[in-house]
Formats: structure tokens, sequence, C-alpha cells
């Protein structure tokens, strides 16, 4: 019996070992050790041992068990492993092949760049308001210390609607608009579009966009007009950036200045970029003019402010480096998908 | 406003400094320099050498051999081709390796076989004309005539003056003063801290009394402060000297005779134009400053017969206007060969009103460029006097002595009281009232008892905020400190604002690109939509001076801004485009009134993933992500512009929310595109008006939903819509959702009939359903579309 056992074990780690397929290994595990397989039928015939000897063979056709047992184990998962590794084999993909995209849509380079200017006043605690681009003389002019007869008219040419109705040139009306219905303290930027009639080229357009600026409060300074707006400068065009203000005129501020920031590819040696000058005239700015305050019934001997705008299609071109500025608006989706 | 820096050192000692550093000083005291030009740059080499001998080239009929006088010691042979040259002659001569405008490079070389060592020089060869020098002439070589340095060898723009370098600035409209030498002088007195040397005309006259010649009278005095003029006999017309020509051109102005240069040389001195008349056609001796009547007519200087109206102010003479006062003066005003005396004019008109006239008339002089600005009343007389004595300086003509004059206006001076305290606050400066006082008075402001007497030619300085300005600019703007502004504030987002954005980035994330479009369009774009004639839309803005019919008009409706830039993107062969716009609406009211400006979301698709259900997706997805839900759906047909079997109306609590569709054929076609179009436009503030942003959180549910399917037969005529509407309604609260999840007409379906197949689930908040629940929810639902002519599909 004893050799029989033996036989039985020999037997079943051959035949694991020759099995390639799972259900090979579980008629083997039915042949050898099921209710009627070949261990089960030597152990059936234990009766006729003697008293000695069986216990020591039933030790012996349980070690054979187990030990059959534990080498199918140890075959089926080998063979999981190699199933699995066949299976991961066919799978493998051309990883280099191009990616199914999920269609997601561009922003428009104005937007990109407007909303950075507003995230970036608005961390400065300016709110953001708007007013109507069809606006009265009255706003865009009158109220702004530019009479009918100003010569500052001149330099912007309207488009006139009436009389008194016009597209706004600027959007520095917002300014009266926010200063009537609201007492200072007064923080906001207006962004808009503004018109004039300018015909269409790479430089021109008559329609565009601005951002006004104004601030109002007890004992706002010229030093906080400049405060303000380094920062704005910094953070828009980096922290290096280089800022001077030059004194200049607007109808509506006293005193008035341009911002010009150095030359980002000559720094203020001059070149082409910056015509030579080795600084770009960025945004205009200036105290509110004590007029303009009075026209809005706020005390110009309590509260004093400043005032600026951009415009932001030039900010945008010198981004992106964008020649044209009619590409803005004709909306080439080659164009937009760029940004 | 460009300026001879020549001229400018006559009055302000600035010698040893560069236009660089000049132009930035300038600059940064708020003289903004544009560029400058030295006009000696670009000729290099070339020098003054006189003609020694000349003699016929052998080879050639026309060329000449020069044996010249380059002030080397040895004669210098040069060929040229000119027949203007004679021995003794100083001539300019571009010597080997020099160089000439334009980057014209000269070298040794020879011309038929003989050699050359160089090139004489014509006028324009040197990029001069002959108005720089009268005695010149065209083609041929520059001879140089006695008013030039004749020193053989001597650098050739030194010696003719061709060495002035020009500035160009850009004045602002508050500093009319600035567009005058004098005006710049005292702007660069100030700025580099130097005196302003002026100087006080002097004529000396005594050629008679002229008071009985001419009788001057301002007739309107609200529209000319002063007139005052002077009579110059025995003119004689003839070249200006060197000096002036060469001041006239490095300001960009054309010398023309003494006479006429005078009035420009004293119009860019002084910044006060001037105007000289021949007293020959001034009838019965009368100068009237008057309203043109209406009717009366001109012929001006440009040989232009112009209408006039009597809001434009004229100098007349007894009978007829000699002059549109500040613009341009008669045909028979100028300065003719047989003038013999002539009467100088320097006068003040309104600014505003010599404004409106050139703009009326169409015609904008350097006069009516100055006086439009508003300039000084008190310089008129001495630049009155400054014409004359250039007229005495130059032989001219004899001034007769008495000056004709007639004013009426306050020679009143404008005084602030100055407020240190005030302006140091303001600038965040400190500086003391002394200090102050310095930099005023360097600007001509006078100090009177703690006032400050502001000078007539700056009527800009009306408030101590002007102050601040003046002492800033010369404080230099970028001495004052930054700092932040007192105060706490909190910037923030609005509602809708935060709303609009969210819009912007689901369509972005829904794969659209945002696109920008003018918001004026051509009233023809509401044809090409397709717009029924009497359509109310059709009424929009409409620009009253456009640049052009395409722009003419404030669009009413986004739709053509969006199919042109379709189009657009079509013809330039994009495969696809999927665009939006938050876009404008101008809906006009009352002609006195402001439009209602209607903020729009448009979308605009074209491209082979596109058909109608993926539209009305996306527009389903926007209106679940921004909250907006109780909406209604109904097909339209009477919209012209879409597809009259493919558009729904979306409406909101009876309020129109917006419109999708396919764009109507016809339409297409008129944009030129062949491909089939779809649009939706919604209304972004009725959008807002009914988003409900406040969430809420319901929890997940606890117990298990039944799902039950029915497939039902119905009439094709009936929307699936309604029959959803129907299921809801009869369903009762424990309906969690219904889905469609099949439509189908054809094979094994009776002919005007579809087979339409939902799954409903079912769920209770707090229990698990029994089967008799669901049973009776189902049978209620089944009565419901039973009732619309629904059947159980067998």
């Amino acid at each position: 019996m004893k050799k029989q056992l033996e036989g039985i074990r020999d037997k079943a780690v051959r035949a694991l070992s020759e099995a390639k397929l799972q259900q090979d290994i579980e008629s083997l595990r039915v042949k050898f050790l099921g209710k009627k397989g070949e261990l089960t039928s030597i152990l059936k015939q234990m009766g006729k041992l003697s008293a000695e000897d069986r216990p020591v063979i039933g030790q012996m056709a349980n070690d054979v068990r187990s030990f059959i047992e534990s080498n199918i184990e140890k075959r089926v998962s080998e063979l999981k492993s190699e199933e699995t590794r066949r299976r991961l084999q066919e799978e493998t993909l051309d990883v280099t092949l191009p990616g199914a995209r999920r269609p997601i849509g561009s922003k428009h380079p104005l937007s990109i760049v407007l909303d950075e200017v507003k995230e970036i006043f608005v961390g400065m605690g300016f709110d953001i308001v708007d007013g109507p681009e069809v606006e009265y003389d009255y706003y865009n002019f009158e109220a702004l210390n530019i009479p009918k007869d100003h010569p500052a008219r001149d330099t912007q040419d309207t488009f006139y609607i009436n009389d008194n109705i016009l597209l706004r040139t600027q959007t520095s009306p917002v300014q009266i608009r926010v200063m009537e219905k609201q007492q200072p303290p007064i923080r906001v930027i207006s962004p808009g579009r503004v018109y004039r009639s300018d015909a269409v080229d790479a430089t021109h357009s008559p329609l565009f966009h601005q951002i006004e600026g104004l601030v109002v409060d007890k004992g706002v300074t010229f030093a906080d007009l400049k405060g303000t707006l380094e920062i704005f400068v910094k953070r828009l065009y980096g922290e290096g950036s280089v800022v001077r203000f030059r004194p200049h005129h607007f109808p509506f501020t006293e005193p008035s200045a341009e911002v010009d920031v150095q030359c980002f590819s000559c720094h203020g040696e001059g070149c082409r970029l910056c015509k030579g000058e080795g600084w770009i005239e960025i945004l205009g700015c200036g105290m509110v003019h004590p007029k303009v305050l009075q026209n809005c019934n706020i005390d110009p001997e309590v509260y004093s402010g400043f005032a600026f705008g951009m415009g932001l299609e030039r900010m945008v071109m010198r981004r992106y480096n964008i020649d044209d500025l009619r590409l803005f608006y004709e909306n080439d989706v080659r164009f937009l998908h760029q940004f | 406003m460009n300026l001879s820096m020549r001229w400018l050192k006559e009055f302000v000692p600035i010698d040893d400094m560069t236009p660089r550093a000049f132009a930035e000083a300038m600059t940064m005291s708020g003289s903004k320099v544009e560029s400058w030009e030295i006009e000696s740059e670009g000729i290099d080499n070339v020098v003054v050498a006189q003609v020694l001998s000349l003699e016929k080239h052998p080879n050639s009929d026309h060329l000449w051999i020069c044996q010249m006088n380059v002030g080397s010691g040895q004669p210098v042979q040069i060929v040229t081709g000119a027949q203007n040259l004679k021995e003794g002659d100083y001539v300019p001569a571009a010597l080997h390796n020099s160089t000439l405008p334009g980057g014209t490079k000269i070298k040794k070389g020879k011309l038929r076989g003989v050699e050359s060592n160089g090139m004489l020089c014509s006028l324009g060869e040197l990029g001069l004309t002959v108005h720089d020098f009268p005695n010149a002439i065209e083609d041929g070589i520059f001879v140089l005539g006695d008013d030039c340095d004749r020193t053989p060898g001597k650098n050739i723009c030194e010696a003719i003056g061709l060495n002035d370098t020009k500035v160009e600035f850009e004045i602002t409209s508050n500093r009319p003063d600035c567009f005058s030498v004098i005006g710049l002088a005292r702007e660069a007195a100030a700025t580099f801290g130097k005196p302003l040397q002026l100087h006080t005309p002097c004529v000396k006259a005594g050629n008679g009394d002229c008071s009985s010649m001419l009788d001057v009278k301002i007739e309107t005095a609200e529209l000319c402060r002063i007139y005052s003029a002077r009579i110059v006999k025995n003119v004689r017309v003839k070249p200006s000297p060197r000096w002036m020509r060469e001041r006239l051109r490095a300001m960009g102005v054309r010398p023309i005779n003494n006479i006429v240069d005078i009035t420009n040389y004293v119009m860019l001195e002084y910044g006060q134009p001037m105007h000289a008349f021949d007293l020959r056609f001034i009838e019965e001796g009368k100068i009237r400053v008057r309203r043109a009547q209406s009717g009366e007519t001109i012929t001006t200087l440009d040989g232009v017969e112009r209408k006039l109206t009597p809001d434009q102010l004229v100098i007349a003479d007894a009978k007829k206007p000699v002059a549109i006062a500040g613009v341009m003066g008669g045909e028979y005003s100028g300065i003719m060969d047989d003038t013999t005396t002539i009467v100088f004019e320097s006068a003040n008109f309104l600014g505003s009103s010599v404004r409106v006239t050139a703009r009326d008339q169409g015609m904008r002089t350097d006069a009516s460029a100055r006086y439009e600005k508003g300039l000084d009343p008190n310089n008129c007389l001495p630049a009155l006097q400054r014409a004359c004595e250039l007229v005495e300086l130059m032989d001219a003509g004899d001034v007769m002595d008495g000056i004709l004059i007639d004013d009426c206006y306050s020679k009143k001076q404008r005084r602030i009281p100055m407020d240190a305290a005030w302006i140091n606050r303001f600038l965040d400066i400190d500086l003391t009232q002394e200090q102050m006082a310095d930099i005023l008075q360097k600007i001509g402001c006078v100090m009177d008892q703690g006032d400050i007497v502001i000078p007539s030619y700056r009527p800009d300085l009306e408030h101590k905020a002007d102050i601040a300005e003046e002492i800033a600019r010369f404080y230099g703007y970028n001495k004052v400190a930054s700092t932040s502004i007192r105060g706490g504030a909190q910037g923030k987002y609005s509602e809708r604002q935060i709303f609009d954005r969210a819009i912007s980035e689901t369509m972005l994330a829904l794969g659209l690109d945002e696109i920008m479009t003018y918001s004026f369009i051509s009233p023809k774009y509401y044809d090409k939509i397709n717009l029924s004639e009497n359509h109310p839309l059709r009424k929009s803005v409409t620009i009253s001076n456009p640049l052009g019919e395409d722009t003419s008009i404030m669009r009413t409706i986004a739709l053509p801004s969006m199919l042109e830039t379709l189009s657009r993107n079509y013809n330039n062969r994009n495969a696809e485009a999927h665009l939006f716009e938050l876009a404008k609406e101008y809906i006009p009211t009352q002609d006195d009134k402001l439009p209602i400006e209607k903020n729009k979301l448009i979308a605009g698709l074209y491209g082979e993933k596109i058909d109608f259900f993926a539209l009305k997706g996306m527009v389903e997805t926007l209106l679940d992500k921004l909250s907006v839900y109780e909406y209604d759906i109904e097909a339209v047909s009477d919209n012209e512009s879409y597809h009259p079997g493919r558009c729904a109306r979306l409406t909101i609590d009876g309020e129109e929310l917006g419109i999708l569709g396919e764009i109507h054929p016809l339409v297409t076609e008129q944009y030129g595109i062949s491909s089939r179009i779809y649009s939706f436009t919604l209304d972004a503030d009725v959008m807002f008006a009914h988003a409900q942003r406040e969430k809420q959180y319901k929890p997940l549910p606890k117990f298990p939903a039944v799902t039950r399917d029915l497939a039902l037969i119905c009439d094709d005529s009936i929307p699936v819509l309604t029959l959803e509407k129907a299921m809801k309604k009869a369903a009762g609260s424990l309906l969690e959702s219904i889905k469609l999840f099949d439509v189908y007409k054809g094979k094994q379906i009776q002919s005007g009939k579809k087979s339409v197949a939902f799954s409903i689930t079912l769920r209770s908040a707090d229990s698990t359903l029994t089967d008799e629940q669901a049973v009776t929810t189902v049978n209620r639902i089944m009565k419901a579309l039973e009732a619309l002519g629904a059947v159980l599909r067998s």
C-alpha cells in the first residue's frame, strides 16, 4: 500500500506538471482526490490493514493528500499568472498613438487677460461695475470736464446717435455714474467696449476695450495712485517690471500722468518693440479733477481720488506678440485655438 | 510740434546737452518728445570744394572733368555731368567713401575711362530743395552763395547750416502756449533750471503815421478779444536770409519770401498766428471784425469759393470779407509781386469759434489749429512788434509809426491762493512754501500776498489741483512716494458677474470657443437673416456718422454677427466651428432715451459632429449647470431665421428664455455656407433671474428603487414631452425619474404611429417599495397615457 500511495503521489505530480488548462487540473483533482478517486479507493482498503500499520498508512495517505492538494494549488496559481501574462501581452497597445481628446473651448484672448486684470483688482479691494455703451453726451464728455467746444473732443472721433446720445468713446463715463449713485469710499474698475470712428487697420479698430478704474475717499493721494498702479503693473507684467509716471493731460484728472513700463525686450535701451523709446506706454491716470467731483456732488474739499484707464487690446497684443488688431474680431478658430 | 534746437538755444543756455538727455528730461517734465532728428546725420565726408578748372571729357559730350580744391592742398579730380559750373564756384563735394542722405555711398571710380574721386552734389542729393536755397537751381550742382561758409574742405553741413537738431513734441491740448519756441523754451528753462532769456522786440519805424490809413474795429466782442495791426510801406519782397530759412525748415515750414516767412517765423516763435494783407485791397481803409452775413462768400487763398454763415467770424473791409478770422485769408489778401504796402494783423479770436468754423469749412490750417486751443491775448502786441522788428532787420520794408488796435478783453489776472499744506497732503510730498514758489516762478507765476498770480498764457491753471500738477512735474513724478490706499476694502464679484462667468466656463467646457464681434452691423444683415420687412427688430439705434454702412446700426439681434463669423470660418476652410459669445443687443426705446442693452448668450455651430440634438443637449446641460430648471420647450415654425421643422422656443414663467434650432437653409445660403448651421440664443438676464442659485443638500437614497419599462404605441404627432408631462403629473410622489430610451417608427408599426419606450424609476424615501405600490403607480401612469391615446405595445 505504501508503494501504491507513493505511486499515486508521483503520478499526480507528473500529471499536474503536464496540465495546461485550469479545467485539466479540476479533472486531476477528481481523479486523484475525488470520492471515486484513486486515493479514496486506496483508503477504502485500510480496513484490511493490521492495527499497527493502519495509523502509519493513514498518516501517509493524509500526507499524500495534502501534498497533492498543495501541488494543485501551486499549479493553479502558476497557470493563472501565466494566463494573465498572456492576456496582458495580447492587450499591449501602441501608446504613442494619439489620445482621444475631449473637446474643450478656447477663451478669447481678450477675455483671458481681462479676467487676469479683474482678479488683480478684486484682490486689491476693487468692485467691478459696468455702464451703458450707448451713452449720453453728458456722461461721456460734459461731466468729465469736456464741454461742447473743448478741443479734446477733436482727438476722440465720436460716433453720434443724435445731439445728446453717442457711443461712448471711453469707459470714463462709468466713473460719473458710480459717483452719482454711491458716496465714497469708492473703489471700482469698469471694463467694457468703447467706440471711436477710426477706420479698421492693423492697429486701429472702431471698437475696442478699455478698463477704467476709480478710487475716491478721504485723503487719497497722488502717492496712493502711484502705489496702486505700480502693484497692478507688477502683478500683470511681473515683479521685475520697471514703471515710470510721466506728466500728461486729461481733462478729467489733475495732475494727470501716463504710465510707461520699461521695454521688456531691450530694458530701456530702445528697440523696435518700443519704437526706440525704451519705454512702452500702458495706461493713463490722474487725480480726479475737482470739477468732476463737484459734478457728482462730492465735495473736493473733503474727498479726493484717482482714476485710470487702459486699453485692453494693446495689452493683449503685447502679451501674445499679436501684430494685427483685426484678428481679435475676425474670430478665426485657428487663431482662437492658440490660447 | 517740431522744434529747432538752434532756435531754442537762443532763449535757453543748454549748449552742452545731447538730444537724448534733452528729450528724456523734457518728457519727464511733461513735454513729451516723440522723436528727434539731427539734420546732418546721414551726411558724411561731404565738404565745400572750389572749382579750380573744368575741361570737357574726351569721351563724352556732356561730362566735365573738374579739378577741385577740397582744402587738402592737392587738387582732387571729380567728373560731373552738370552744366552749371564755372571756375571759382564753391560746391558740395562728396569725397571718396562718403555718405549722402538715404544711405547712398560714394566711392571713387572711373567715368568713361576717366578717374573721378567723388561726386559734386545737387540740393536734392543733400536732402534740400530750392526753397532752402532760393538762389540755387533745382537741376544742377548746388553752387554755394555768399550766405554760406565757403572755406574749401569745410564740412558741408556746417558750411550751409544743415546742422540743426529737430525735436518733435507731442503737445497736449491744455498747453497751446507750448506750440511755440518761446513756450517750449520756458518749459526747458524750468526743466533744466536755466534762465529764460527773452528778448523785447524793438521797432524803429519813423516812416510816417499810419493811423489815418486804416480804421480797425471789433464788432463782435464775444468772438474777438483784440485786433492789432501795423502798416509797412515800400515792401521789398525777396528771399529771407539763410538763418531764417533754416529755422523755418527745421520747424517743418517751407520758406516762401521774406514777408510770408516773417509771419510764419513769428507764429512759430510766439505761437501767435499773423496775417499780412495787401492794403490796396482793403476798401475804404476799414477793417471790421464781424460775423459773416448770411449768403456772403469769400474765395480763400487756396482758390476755393466758400459760403459763409453768421456763426463764422470774418475780417471784412467796408464791403466784403477779406479773411475768415483765424483760418485763412482771402485770395486778394496775399502778397503779390507788385505789393507795396502791407498790413500785419495780430489778433485774438475765440478758440471755439475758430474751431467750429474750420471744421464747418473743412480746412484746418496752422493758424486755426493754434487758435482753437485758446491763445493768450497779451501775446498779440509783442508778436506784432516782433514782426515789424524783423521787417527792419531784414530790410523788407519801411515800418510806419502807430499801432492800430481795438481790444475788449479783461486784463485782470487770475489769482489762486497758495495752499502749500494742501498740495503736500494731496501729492504726499514735503516741500516748503518757498520751494513751491520757486518752481512756480520758473513757469512765469508771480507770488503776491499769499496768492499765485497766473500768467495769461496759462489759462489752464484754474484750481489748486492744477498748481499741484505744476509742482509735481518739476519736483518729479517719480520722486513722489508710492503708497497703498488707506482703509480696507473688500473687492468682490457680484452674483451676476459670477453667473456670467459660470455661463462662459460651461460653454468652454462644452467645447465651444469664445468669440467677440462688433456691436454694430449693416441694416442689410436683417435681410440676410430673413427678418420680415416689418419686423420690430429692424428698428435699430442708428449711428449718424458711421464709418460705412457695414457698421452703421447697433444690432438688435446677435445672430447676424454669429453667422458672419461662422461664414468667415467656413470660407477660411475650417472644417468645424463651435462658437459662442456673450453679446449685447441694443433695443431702442425713445429717441431721447438710451436703448436697453440686453445680454445674450449666443452659440453657433457647424461641422460633422453637430446635429439638432447635440445642440439641444448643450442647452440642457448649460441650463442644468446654471440651475435654471422649470423651463418649457415648444416647437415653433414662425421664426424666419430658423428651419421651420427644427426650431424650439424656450420659455420660463411665460417669459422668453431663448430659441434654438437649425438655421434656415435659405439663411445659410445667404452666408455662403453649404453645411447645416445650428444656433441657440439664450437671454442671460432671464436665465439669471430664474436661476436657483441657493443649493440644499438632499440625503442619498437609503431604500432601493423599482424600475419599470413601458413600451408604448401612440400617434406620431404627439410630442414626447407631452407624454412625459402627463406621466409626471399622474405618477405622484414616488416617481424619481422618467427616461426615454427608444423612439421607433417603421416596420411593424402602423404608419402614423410611433413606438416610444420609457424607463420609469420609483422610489420611496422612507421604505422599500412593495409590488403593490409600484403597480398602483404604474397603473395611474398608464391611465394618463391611455387618455392621450397611447397603449402598451403588445
